[in-house]
C-alpha cells in the first residue's frame, strides 16, 4: 500500500510539536508493509531514510529556503535568479498547486495529510484521483489562536474535514473541539494520541547548562521549568501569576522559561510586576543541548496551556528525570497518570500544586519514579496498528 | 549690573552590561567586557566618543580660555568615565586636566557610579560623593565645592544632605512647575537650609543648543553665537545663565556638520563684547549674587523627559524591581570586603542601566532608543538581572545565604 503523507514540517526542520509527531509515526509505521512519500513544502537534508521525502515545488521555482520556524515567511528562489517571500497563507497555496501537479505523475492509494497548511492539497488530490483522505489534525485553529482566530485557516479547516473521509485527533480533547466547533460527528473522528520513542531521546551528557540553577540547588533553591512557545494557548501569565503565590510560601523557588514568541515581553513585565522577576529567568529559544538540559535541571516541569491539542514537553521532562504538572485542558493529561493535574484557570490550585512538589523532595521523586514506569511503556507502535487498520478499513470501503 | 553665563557640562559613560545570559551566570564575572566590535563595547564606544567629542571639544575649550581671560566653564565628571578615559583615552584625560590647569575650570561633586543611591542608601550614597571627591583631588587636583546628584535629581532632602555635608552649591532643573513666575536666572536657596545655594537650569535656552541646534526644522535654525548672546542680552533682569547640558552635545549629540563647534567658538567673543558680561563658574556666581528667593520642592525633579521626574529610570515594574533587588544585596556585598565584587555590584548602581529598561516612547523611537546600546528595553532587563544573578552567585560562593 502506497501513502502520500502531506506534511509541512520534519526535524531537524522544525518549530514544534508537529514535525516530531509526524516522524515519529511515519517512522512507526515504516515498519509495517507500507510505503510512504512524505511532502515537504521546502528542500532540506532530513537524514531520513524511512521513508520517500519529496519537496513540493511549484513549478518555475528552483529553490525554497526556509527562515526558520513554520509560520515564518518563505524564500523563494525563481528560475530567472530573482527571489519572493512569500506569507504562510501563499505558501500553503502554493504546496496545493504542488501537490496538485505532483499527483498526477505518482502512484498512490490513500492520502494522510496533517494540519490545516496542507488540507487543500489533500483536497486537490482527492479530487484528481478519487482516492480516500484522511486529515490527521494536530492543532486546530482556536488552539493556535486562542479565540476563533483566523477566517480564513478556520473555513480552510472546515471544508476540508467536511471532505475528508476520516479525520484523526491526536485525543479526546481535540476531538470534542473538533465536533463542537466544526460540527463533525463524532463518529468520524478516531482518536489516536500521540506518543514518544523513550529509546530516541537524545541523552543527557555530564554537564548540566544552567549552571547558575545547579548553584543555587545546592543551596536549596528549587526550579519550576516551562519549555514551549510564548504564546495565548500556553498560559504562561497563569503559571506566573500562580508562581507568585508559591515564592511567597516557599522564596527559594525559581522559574525557568524556554521559548521566544509574541508573549515574550509581556511575561517578562509582568513577572517584574508580579515582583517576582529575581526568581523568573527567560532563556528564549533554545534547542540541542540547552533545551535537554532545561529539563533535566528542573524539579518539576509546568505545562498551563489554556488548549493543548496533546502536548508532548511533559512525556520528554519525564525523560529526563522530573515529574510534571498539566492542565485537564490538554491531551496528554489522557494518557498520563502519575502527573499532576489542574484546571488553567485555578490559579489557586495550581500554586498549591507546585508548591507541594517544590516543598517535598520525597513527593517529587515518588511522583517522578512512577511517571518513569508510565513512559517506559510508551511507544508509536499502537498508534501505528490502528492507522494502518485506519488505512485499510478506507481502501475497503474505497474499492 | 553684571550678567554671567553660568556653562555646566556633564561628562559621562557607563560601564554597559554586555550581552550576558543565564548560561553566563554563575560562569563568568565578565558583565562589562563586550567584545570590541559589539555594540555594548565600552572601549570602543569611549574611544569613539572621545575622538568624536573630548579631544575636538576640549581643544577649543582650551584655546576658548587662552584667547578669552574671563572664560570660564564648570565640569561634572564621573568615576566610570575618568577610569574608562585612564585606561582608553589617556590623551583626552589629559586634555581635560590641562583644561583644569587653567584655573578656570570648576569641577563638580557627584556620585563616582552616577548612581541614583540617594534614594535607596545614605551610606552608599555617601560613599559614593566620597570616591567621587578623592578621585578628582588625584586627578584635577581641586575639591569640588558644588554638587549635583545622579541626572539633577532633586528634592529638598538633597539640598539638606548637601547644606550639612558643606557644599556650597547644588544644581537642579528650572521646571516650570517648581519655578512659576520665577525666572530661573538668578540664585536661590533651598527651603529648610541656610548656607547652601540653589542654581537652576534655564533649560529653554540650554536645549536650544543640546537639542535644538542641529534642527533645520526649528524656526530659529541656524542657531548663531551672536543671536544666541543677542537673546540673552536682552533679559534685563538676570544675573546669571545657567546653561546646562550633557558635554557630548559637542560633536556627539551634536555632530560637527551641524556647526556647534563654531557656535562654541564664537561664543564668549559675541557674548563678551558688552563689558557687564562675564563668565562665571558655578561656586562664583554664588559668591557674588544674594539669593532672591526660596525654593521649596518636596517632590523629586530630573532633567529628564517631559515629565521631569524619576520615571525615565523606576517608571516600571522592571526599572523598579531590578534596582531595589540590586541594593537588596547591599548589606551582604559590603560585608564581604571583597573590593572586585563591591566594584561590580557599584558599577551595576549606574543609572544608564535602568534608563535602557524605559518602556515609555519605547513605540517611538526616541530618544531614550537613541542613548541606548540595545534592541530593547527587554533585553536590557534581562542582561541585567542574568549579571544580578550572577552577583548573587558570587555572594553564596562566600557563604552568604542567597
Amino acid at each position: 500500500m502506497k501513502v502520500l503523507m502531506l506534511g509541512w514540517e520534519l526535524p531537524p526542520h522544525n518549530s514544534g510539536g508537529l514535525g516530531i509527531a509526524c516522524y515519529q509515526l511515519c517512522k512507526a509505521l515504516s515498519k509495517k508493509d507500507l510505503d510512504i512519500e512524505f511532502v515537504v513544502p521546502y528542500r532540506a537534508d532530513h537524514g531520513i531514510d524511512f521513508m520517500n521525502i519529496t519537496a513540493a515545488h511549484p513549478q518555475g521555482v528552483s529553490e525554497v529556503i526556509r527562515s526558520g520556524i513554520a509560520y515564518d515567511s518563505y524564500r523563494y528562489v525563481l528560475e530567472d535568479g530573482t527571489e519572493e517571500h512569500l506569507d504562510i497563507y501563499a505558501q500553503a497555496q502554493l504546496y496545493e498547486h504542488a501537490v496538485a501537479k505532483l499527483v498526477e505523475e505518482t502512484e498512490f492509494d490513500i492520502v494522510h495529510a496533517h494540519d490545516w497548511l496542507t488540507f487543500r492539497a489533500a483536497l486537490r488530490a482527492k479530487e484528481a484521483k478519487g482516492c480516500p483522505i484522511i486529515l490527521h489534525v494536530h492543532s486546530v485553529e482556536s488552539d493556535r489562536a486562542g479565540g476563533r482566530g483566523n477566517p480564513l485557516v478556520h473555513e480552510i479547516e472546515d471544508l476540508a474535514m467536511h471532505a475528508a473521509d476520516r479525520i484523526i485527533a491526536v485525543s479526546e480533547h481535540t476531538k470534542q473541539v473538533i465536533h463542537r466547533e466544526y460540527h463533525i460527528p463524532l463518529s468520524k473522528i478516531e482518536v489516536v494520541h500521540n506518543s514518544i520513542e523513550p529509546g530516541d531521546l537524545v541523552p543527557l551528557d555530564a554537564n548540566n547548562s544552567y549552571r547558575y540553577l545547579e548553584a543555587m540547588k545546592a543551596l536549596g533553591y528549587r526550579v519550576v521549568v516551562n519549555i514551549g512557545r510564548l504564546t495565548v494557548q500556553k498560559g504562561l501569565p497563569n503559571l506566573l501569576h500562580a508562581m507568585k503565590d508559591v515564592i511567597a510560601r516557599q522564596p527559594k523557588t525559581m522559574l525557568l522559561i524556554v521559548g521566544s514568541g509574541e508573549q515574550y515581553y509581556e511575561l517578562l513585565t509582568l513577572a517584574a510586576e508580579l515582583g517576582i522577576g529575581q526568581n523568573v529567568l527567560f532563556t528564549d529559544f533554545q534547542r540541542g543541548k540547552r533545551w535537554r538540559d532545561a529539563y533535566a535541571i528542573a524539579d518539576l516541569f509546568v505545562m498551563p496551556s489554556v488548549s493543548e491539542p496533546f502536548g508532548l514537553t511533559p512525556l520528554e521532562a519525564i525523560g529526563y528525570g522530573t515529574p510534571t504538572l498539566v492542565t485537564h485542558q490538554s491531551g496528554v493529561s489522557e494518557v498520563l497518570t502519575n502527573c499532576l493535574k489542574v484546571d488553567f484557570w485555578d490559579i489557586k490550585e495550581m500554586a498549591n500544586q507546585i508548591a507541594a512538589v517544590v516543598s517535598n523532595d520525597a513527593l517529587r521523586d515518588v511522583l517522578h519514579a512512577n511517571a518513569h514506569q508510565e513512559y517506559q511503556r510508551m511507544s508509536w507502535t499502537n498508534a501505528s496498528h490502528r492507522i494502518e487498520q485506519l488505512y485499510k478499513d478506507h481502501l475497503v470501503v474505497a474499492s | 549690573m553684571s550678567k554671567a553665563i553660568v556653562l555646566y557640562l556633564h561628562v559621562h559613560q557607563p560601564y554597559r552590561i554586555r550581552h550576558y545570559t543565564i548560561f553566563d551566570s554563575a560562569v563568568n564575572h565578565d558583565y562589562f567586557d563586550a567584545a570590541y566590535e559589539d555594540q555594548e563595547s565600552n572601549e570602543r564606544i569611549l574611544k569613539k566618543v572621545a575622538e568624536k567629542s573630548y579631544l575636538p571639544t576640549n581643544a577649543r575649550l582650551l584655546q576658548l580660555l587662552n584667547d578669552n581671560p574671563q572664560f570660564k566653564l564648570s565640569l561634572s565628571i564621573t568615576g566610570t568615565v575618568l577610569e574608562q578615559l585612564e585606561k582608553w583615552s589617556p590623551e583626552a584625560l589629559r586634555s581635560f586636566q590641562e583644561l583644569c590647569a587653567t584655573g578656570r575650570v570648576e569641577i563638580v561633586a557627584e556620585t563616582y557610579h552616577h548612581s541614583l543611591a540617594f534614594f535607596y542608601s545614605r551610606a552608599e550614597f555617601e560613599m559614593q560623593v566620597d570616591m567621587h571627591k578623592r578621585k578628582v583631588q588625584e586627578l584635577f587636583g581641586q575639591t569640588p565645592q558644588v554638587f549635583r546628584n545622579t541626572e539633577l535629581c532633586y528634592n529638598n532632602d538633597v539640598a539638606y544632605w548637601a547644606d550639612k555635608a558643606g557644599y556650597k552649591g547644588i544644581l537642579a532643573e528650572g521646571w516650570d512647575p517648581i519655578l512659576g513666575w520665577r525666572s530661573p536666572n538668578h540664585v536661590y536657596r533651598p527651603t529648610y537650609t541656610n548656607n547652601i545655594r540653589l542654581l537652576m537650569k534655564n533649560y529653554k535656552l540650554s536645549d536650544d543648543i543640546a537639542f535644538r541646534f542641529g534642527d533645520q526644522n526649528w524656526s530659529e535654525w541656524p542657531l548663531t553665537a551672536d543671536k544666541f548672546a543677542g537673546w540673552l542680552a536682552d533679559d534685563q533682569t538676570a544675573t546669571n545663565f545657567n546653561l546646562f547640558m550633557d558635554y557630548e552635545t559637542f560633536g556627539e549629540h551634536q555632530w560637527e556638520e551641524s556647526g556647534i563647534f563654531g557656535f562654541l567658538a564664537h561664543l564668549p567673543g559675541e557674548w563678551l563684547k558688552n563689558e557687564h558680561h562675564t563668565f562665571m563658574t558655578v561656586s562664583e556666581v554664588i559668591d557674588n549674587n544674594e539669593p532672591v528667593d526660596s525654593v521649596d520642592i518636596p517632590q523629586t525633579i530630573t532633567w529628564a523627559d517631559t515629565e521631569r521626574d524619576l520615571s525615565a529610570w523606576l517608571g516600571n515594574a522592571m526599572q523598579s524591581s531590578s534596582i531595589q533587588a540590586l541594593y537588596d544585596l547591599q548589606a551582604d556585598i559590603i560585608q564581604t570586603g571583597d573590593f572586585a565584587l563591591i566594584e561590580d555590584w557599584r558599577r551595576l548602581q549606574t543609572s544608564d542601566h535602568f534608563y535602557y529598561m524605559c518602556t515609555k516612547y519605547f513605540n517611538d523611537g526616541d530618544i531614550h532608543a537613541y542613548f541606548s546600546p540595545y534592541k530593547t528595553p527587554y533585553e536590557a532587563y534581562i542582561n541585567f538581572m542574568n549579571a544580578f544573578h550572577d552577583l548573587k552567585f558570587r555572594l553564596s560562593e562566600k557563604g552568604v545565604a542567597v
